[in-house]
């Protein structure tokens, strides 16, 4: 008891440089790690739409990928505006063309 | 009749974190226990390693010249007289990163186990991650990665360990330099923990050097703080070249010597838990 009233009377506990270099750490490791290259990117949008297309028509003008922070992680977002689900896919799994 | 031999790389990713003081003592005191060491000074351009082993007026051939043909391994190859296990290949510090490749870095290594029965053999890298990087990982079948309890080294020792697993040196070993253990019991400092906790799981820790004034002494006079007894710095890398021999050597105990909270702690509980 006495001695964690001593602790916090003698240490700037949460605001103290250490933590605060911690918490600074954190962050921009978080977004060190996550840093795709452009030519990563173009890639995945790539590879986003062949498989999409599989099943969908989509706009491949409108489609956007994107890395950001949402509120805690780093994460990938995708928009991805479709036309029409493709009508060869799906329907009959017997009939299927490849 | 050649025994197995250990390629150890010392990286840091920033400069100034002491690799070169790190791979002089930790190569004196595995030499100090018995073992074949050779020293590669991989900063080529930027000599620095034959100072802190007080090597530097012994220099005639450099790593280039073997490279190149001027000279035999053997001749360039600068034993310590202190410790007749030792061996120092030496920077040229005329020419730049681009005059060694890393299949030459690799043949190098190669030779020194095979001809010259070094069974040690200690890389100090450069600091950067272009070609002095990727010429001293080359030949490297280990890493070790070292780092002080500060931001923008910790950053960079992140990027050098996803380096070093995209270059098939899986699971390197940190080694935590420079640390005042003052500072960190007032929240002044990173912790080796906090060090720890924001490299994650992947990075085991080799050692924790603590910040020592008998490192610049020993730097000035060449004689790496391993050979003095009373220098705490020195103890902790007998204590690192101990581990990477495979001993099970306890880490350095923090304590003593601190601030008002310790004292406090040990006058109400007797006992304190650091």
């Amino acid at each position: 008891m006495t001695l964690n009233f001593l602790d916090k009377l003698f240490r700037r506990s949460d605001n103290s440089s250490r933590t605060v270099a911690k918490n600074r750490l954190v962050l921009v490791l978080k977004h060190d790690r996550t840093d795709i290259s452009d030519e990563m990117m173009q890639e995945i949008r790539t590879e986003i739409i062949k498989v999409l297309s599989r099943f969908l028509d989509i706009d491949e003008q409108a489609l956007e990928v994107n890395i950001g922070d949402t509120g805690g992680s780093i994460a990938l977002t995708a928009s991805i505006p479709i036309l029409r689900v493709r009508p060869d896919h799906g329907a009959h799994p017997d009939s299927v063309s490849p | 009749m050649t025994s197995e031999k250990r390629v150890i790389v010392i990286t840091s990713g920033k400069g100034g974190v002491g690799k070169t003081t790190t791979t002089a003592n930790v190569g004196v005191a595995l030499a100090m226990l018995g073992e074949k060491v050779a020293l590669i000074d991989a900063d080529i351009g930027l000599r620095n390693l034959d100072l802190a082993l007080g090597l530097e007026n012994r220099i005639v051939y450099d790593l280039v010249d073997v490279v190149e043909h001027r000279a035999k391994l053997r001749q360039a190859l600068i034993r310590d007289k202190r410790h007749q296990s030792l061996a120092l290949l030496p920077a040229a510090q005329t020419r730049d990163k681009s005059a060694v490749s890393p299949d030459q870095m690799k043949d190098l290594i190669c030779r020194l186990h095979e001809e010259e029965g070094y069974e040690y053999i200690l890389i100090d890298c450069p600091a950067g991650i272009e070609q002095g990087f990727r010429n001293a990982t080359a030949g490297a079948s280990e890493a070790v990665v070292v780092t002080n309890p500060e931001m923008a080294s910790v950053r960079d020792a992140d990027r050098i360990i996803g380096l070093l697993e995209a270059a098939d040196l899986r699971s390197p070993k940190l080694i935590v330099n420079r640390l005042r253990v003052q500072m960190v019991k007032s929240q002044e400092m990173l912790s080796v923990e906090d060090v720890q906790d924001v490299l994650g799981s992947a990075i085991k820790l080799l050692g924790i050097v603590p910040e020592d004034e008998s490192i610049i002494t020993s730097t000035n006079k060449g004689e790496p703080a391993v050979l003095s007894e009373n220098s705490l710095a020195g103890l902790a890398y007998r204590n690192i070249a101990r581990r990477i021999r495979g001993e099970e050597i306890p880490f350095m105990s923090l304590e003593g010597r601190t601030g008002i909270m310790n004292a406090l702690r040990k006058l109400f509980a007797g006992k304190s838990k650091v």
